[in-house]
């Protein structure tokens, strides 16, 4: 059977349940937007040793953590799936298991975009211009890290049986992730321990695309191909690890 | 005839917990087959295997010829299911449901749209297919989970606790519901602890502990015991037991505060009984045996829910 009429209904109805609840997309738009305002104008030129404005450094990851926030959220809907019975009319269906992933997966990850994306907009209120070719490549490189995320968030919502569980993972696994993705501070001026711990962070390179991406002048620490190439390699590492999971569950 | 269902000696431990220790049965083709039994007695277990959601650890299960573990995706071609918890989608209209549904099963287009709004208007849901299933009362979400789990043209319809959750009117229209199912030639495959809807199949597998406890037509196996069940409501029922057995030599039990007796002739029986136990007896009925009482003769318990 195809992969894709399944994979595409399961992914479109991610959309439509998400429009469909007016408190998700307040929240989603709402908290990045500011927490960005209150940590950039706050920290200002507390930190700025060259000068530069925090507000301005602080803009790629205020996006990637729009992508973060809103591709593990989505993935709570697997919970609330298993929890409320529509997972299991999906599972005694003949769509291919990798089909169900890819849906699941392709929804969180089309809602992080379609969020995170329009954010970079507002580039020129804090100095960054925008041009079609940074544009371009920006919303390329958050599609993959969103593809990254998402999958992460299915590995794990996959496993806990409540919402609160997956909470706890998301404190201790998906948030310190973004904070240590250079999304706050820059991976040159960073202890070396946390250099590496950065270096191993595959967020790390999604975000210094972007950086590079949007900001030519002040890029990220990795070369793009360098950082296209990790994030793509980490986000198929991720779905294939999804696919086995769901594959080898034998509950 | 061919069969729609072959269970063979099936096993499923949960640890050191069997679940089902030995089951076999067949489900013929265009049958309408029930598995009943107490909560706790393996039909859930039962159903999630042949529904292709679990495992079985030792024995072998066949739908349609296709075997529930080697054969999954083949299984679940044939297998139309709905499950005891919803299934629906609450944040999707009733149509909705059924075209993500029908996409599952590689359907699509105007031939989707088709068949989904035949299965709303058959099962009497048309009009409200564009509400949200949450608007909807727990028997019309029935309806349209029966209708999702008949959209690709299953050849065995598989239910789990149906009517459970239904009113009493709710639960005699899904009755209605699928003898008609059975009349368009469907297996229907259902699990269930309510005697009366035990009583529209062709035949029961009653499930005890993991065993099958017995297997037929529910009329010969009601009808098997050749005698009447008499129930006595008394001040001291384990006393009158006592005292039934002493003068009658018949075997009585108690459940529930009552006394049951099993006894040919049961209305000859009755008199009898009254005179030789003065002010002891508050109530008697007198009934031909239900598959209650198959249980009952069979396991020595109380089928309680």
């Amino acid at each position: 059977m195809s992969l894709l009429v399944p994979a595409i209904s399961l992914a479109k109805r991610e959309l439509v349940r998400f429009f469909r609840q007016r408190g998700r997309v307040i929240g989603a738009c709402v908290t990045p937007i500011m927490f960005w305002l209150f940590m950039g104008s706050g920290l200002g030129k507390s930190f700025g040793g060259s000068g530069g404005d925090y507000l301005r450094y602080a803009f790629p990851g205020t996006t990637t953590m729009i992508l973060l926030f809103t591709c593990i959220f989505s993935s709570i809907s697997i919970i609330e799936d298993r929890n409320e019975g529509f997972l299991q009319s999906v599972l005694a269906s003949p769509a291919p298991r990798s089909a169900i992933v890819l849906g699941k997966v392709l929804g969180g990850a089309l809602l992080g975009w379609v969020q995170a994306f329009p954010f970079l907009l507002l580039g020129p209120t804090v100095g960054v211009p925008l041009t079609l070719a940074g544009l371009g490549q920006a919303a390329l490189v958050l599609a993959i890290s969103a593809f990254f995320l998402s999958s992460v968030g299915f590995f794990f919502a996959w496993r806990s049986t409540s919402v609160a569980g997956f909470h706890a993972i998301m404190n201790i696994v998906l948030m310190p992730m973004w904070l240590v993705s250079g999304a706050l501070f820059p991976l040159v001026g960073a202890r070396s321990w946390m250099g590496w711990v950065m270096r191993a962070n595959p967020l790390t390179y999604g975000l210094s695309a972007v950086r590079t991406a949007v900001m030519p002048g002040d890029p990220g620490p990795f070369s793009v191909p360098v950082a296209t190439g990790v994030i793509s390699a980490c986000a198929f590492v991720a779905f294939v690890a999804c696919a086995a999971t769901i594959r080898g569950e034998k509950a | 005839m061919t069969n729609a269902i072959e269970v063979r000696a099936l096993e499923r431990d949960f640890g050191d917990r069997k679940a089902l220790a030995g089951v076999t049965f067949e489900v013929r083709e265009g049958e309408a087959f029930g598995l009943l039994g107490p909560n706790g007695g393996g039909k859930s277990t039962l159903f999630r295997i042949l529904a292709t959601l679990l495992p079985p650890t030792r024995g072998s299960a066949l739908v349609m010829g296709h075997d529930v573990t080697r054969e999954p995706a083949e299984v679940r071609r044939q297998i139309g299911v709905v499950f005891q918890s919803t299934s629906t989608d609450k944040k999707l209209t009733a149509m909705e449901n059924l075209l993500y549904q029908g996409a599952m099963y590689g359907m699509s287009g105007e031939a989707l749209r088709s068949r989904a709004t035949e299965l709303l208007a058959r099962f009497g849901v048309l009009d409200r297919a564009k509400d949200y299933c949450e608007k909807l009362s727990g028997g019309l979400r029935r309806r349209v989970e029966i209708a999702k789990g008949m959209l690709h043209g299953p050849k065995v319809l598989m239910l789990d606790e149906p009517s459970s959750g239904l009113d009493v009117g709710a639960r005699r229209e899904l009755r209605e519901v699928l003898a008609g199912l059975k009349k368009d030639g469907t297996t229907v495959l259902l699990t269930t602890h309510f005697m009366e809807e035990a009583n529209v199949c062709d035949r029961v597998a009653i499930l005890d502990r993991g065993k099958v406890v017995a297997l037929g037509k529910p009329e010969s196996l009601c009808a098997e015991s050749g005698q009447d069940v008499i129930r006595v409501r008394a001040k001291d029922p384990e006393k009158l037991r006592a005292a039934v057995a002493s003068k009658f030599g018949a075997t009585a039990t108690v459940f529930d505060h009552e006394l049951r007796i099993e006894r040919s002739q049961g209305h000859e029986f009755v008199p009898q009984l009254v005179e030789s136990f003065p002010g002891q007896v508050e109530a008697v009925t007198v009934s031909k045996p239900t598959l209650e009482d198959v249980f009952i003769r069979r396991t020595g318990r109380a089928f309680t829910e």
